[in-house]
């Protein structure tokens, strides 16, 4: 009995004991957020490597998914004869959940990763122990803009998200599968509300804050030498996507 | 500047690397602390600079005691030191010039114009010139160290630490190296203290020699003091034989 308690317990243990760093660091980041110097220049050197460079792979997912949707739904509306909502289903679903959680993915395992990577690399190789030496400290330094980057530019990428999305189903909805244009975009107008674009951003934000969060406490609490750094990178994009996951439905759960 | 080691106990977890430790390093000399490999020479380096701090004893830099600094306060003692890591710890998103400007650039409000008049007089101050923009990827590891060691000096340091300046390097660049640690030390007068289990590099640099085994320094004194030692760790590890030989 006592080794089944061990067993199972210390998994739940090390679980607090990691949120609980993790919100340590998210503290210390907010402090250094506020104290000068502000690292303007590496706060948007990180929104270009989070959101510009994502915006490629963003697109591609955006339109695919907005486009895969429209076929589904197509199909699936078309037994009642429901054809006409397709388009506000595309909108409604990218906005409110598709946008934010596919962008969110698709960051975690293009910039998630390489935080991890990046600051992985550094630990291991004393770079960050010369940040100390040289009194910079690296949260701020490291952590602070990565954070910014992630929060800021993941609603960014959402908009482009749904954007293309909808473009996408529109494609695919009226350009494939004969839907009346007009009944497709009037229809998005009468049922997508500014909340439910709000909303879908406001959790792109969380995600956001999450996946750079995530990668930066990997990376910069990675131990042993390259295979600690491929460890770390892989923790990162797999506890990210996980948290992303499991904190959109919360956060639908309140919002909806 | 004075460095004071005084009763340093560590331990990470059971094992206990550091027994309270007693050294004083002197101002404005070299001083080389030599020891087995994972014997503790990079950790009691680390307590110097605050990177780890003592389960129990103080650290003390000109009498003000570091180990009970808070983060902020650190920072600015850390001002006074430069420090060369083992694999120099060059940044590698940043040029050679990028790393040596970084502290500058850091910590003074000079123009870009007279930043880049110090990294290069730094550069050569090292031996080195044209490399401020290659990266370091492109560098050897004799040539890292040279930027590593021109960054460490970007910021006139009072203290120089020096992390194993020597491993990995051929005889040709290991004496390179130990020439430019001594030439550095006359030029800006900075107290130095280096970790090595190079022999003869110890010998041919240091004012002063430590020998730390066990968590403590066994014997203290000019390098032809511990050449003569009676100690059989110290006679062993200077004559490169295992206990298990006699």
């Amino acid at each position: 009995m006592v080794r089944f308690l061990e067993f199972t317990g210390k998994p739940f243990v090390m679980m607090i004991e990691a949120f609980g760093k993790v919100s340590l660091l998210l503290f210390s980041t907010l402090a250094w957020m506020v104290r000068p110097p502000y690292r303007i220049h590496e706060i948007f050197k990180q929104m270009e490597f989070v959101g510009v460079n994502s915006l490629p792979v963003v697109l591609i997912t955006g339109a695919f998914t907005g486009m895969v949707l429209a076929i589904q739904t197509y199909y699936g509306f078309r037994m009642f004869g429901g054809e006409s909502l397709v388009g506000a289903t595309v909108a409604l679903s990218m906005a409110r959940e598709l946008g934010p959680a596919i962008t969110a993915l698709m960051v975690t395992g293009r910039a998630g990763s390489a935080m991890a990577a990046e600051i992985g690399t550094m630990r291991v190789t004393e770079q960050i122990d010369a940040l100390y030496t040289m009194s910079v400290n690296p949260v701020q330094y490291l952590i602070m803009p990565r954070v910014i980057a992630g929060i800021v530019m993941l609603p960014m990428l959402t908009i482009v998200s749904d954007f293309i999305g909808i473009v996408g189903g529109y494609f695919v909805g009226v350009g494939l599968l004969n839907i009346n244009s007009g009944i497709f975009i009037a229809r998005i107008v009468e049922f997508v509300d500014l909340s439910d674009i709000i909303n879908g951003l406001i959790k792109a934000s969380v995600f956001g804050l999450i996946l750079s969060l995530v990668g930066c406490y990997k990376g910069f609490n990675t131990s042993g030498g390259a295979a600690g750094v491929g460890r770390a990178t892989t923790q990162a994009v797999v506890v990210s996507s996980v948290s992303i996951l499991i904190s959109d439905y919360f956060l639908t759960a309140v919002m909806f | 500047m004075k460095i004071q080691l005084v009763n340093i106990c560590k331990a990470f977890g059971d094992q206990v690397v550091l027994d309270s430790l007693n050294l004083t390093v002197e101002p404005h000399r070299i001083t080389v602390i030599i020891g087995e490999s994972g014997g503790g020479k990079s950790v009691l380096l680390k307590h110097i600079i605050g990177l780890i701090r003592p389960d129990a004893g103080s650290v003390y830099i000109d009498d003000v005691e570091i180990s009970a600094l808070n983060e902020r306060q650190l920072n600015d003692v850390r001002k006074n030191f430069g420090m060369l890591f083992q694999e120099a710890a060059l940044f590698d998103s940043m040029t050679v010039g990028e790393n040596v400007a970084f502290p500058i650039r850091e910590h003074t409000r000079l123009t870009k114009e007279e930043i880049n008049i110090i990294v290069e007089e730094k550069l050569r101050q090292v031996g080195l010139k044209k490399v401020t923009g290659k990266m370091p990827a492109e560098l050897s590891g004799g040539m890292r160290k040279r930027v590593g060691l021109a960054r460490a000096l970007a910021l006139n340091p009072k203290i120089i630490l020096f992390d194993e300046p020597t491993t990995g390097l051929d005889p040709i660049r290991r004496d390179d190296i130990d020439r430019l640690i001594v030439k550095t030390q006359q030029h800006t007068r900075a107290t130095c203290l280096v970790i090595s289990h190079d022999i003869d590099s110890t010998f041919k640099i240091a004012h002063k020699v430590a020998m730390l085994y066990d968590g403590r320094i066994i014997e203290y004194g000019p390098p032809e003091k511990i050449k003569n030692s009676e100690n059989p760790v110290v006679k062993n590890f200077i004559e490169g034989k295992s206990s298990s030989e006699q």
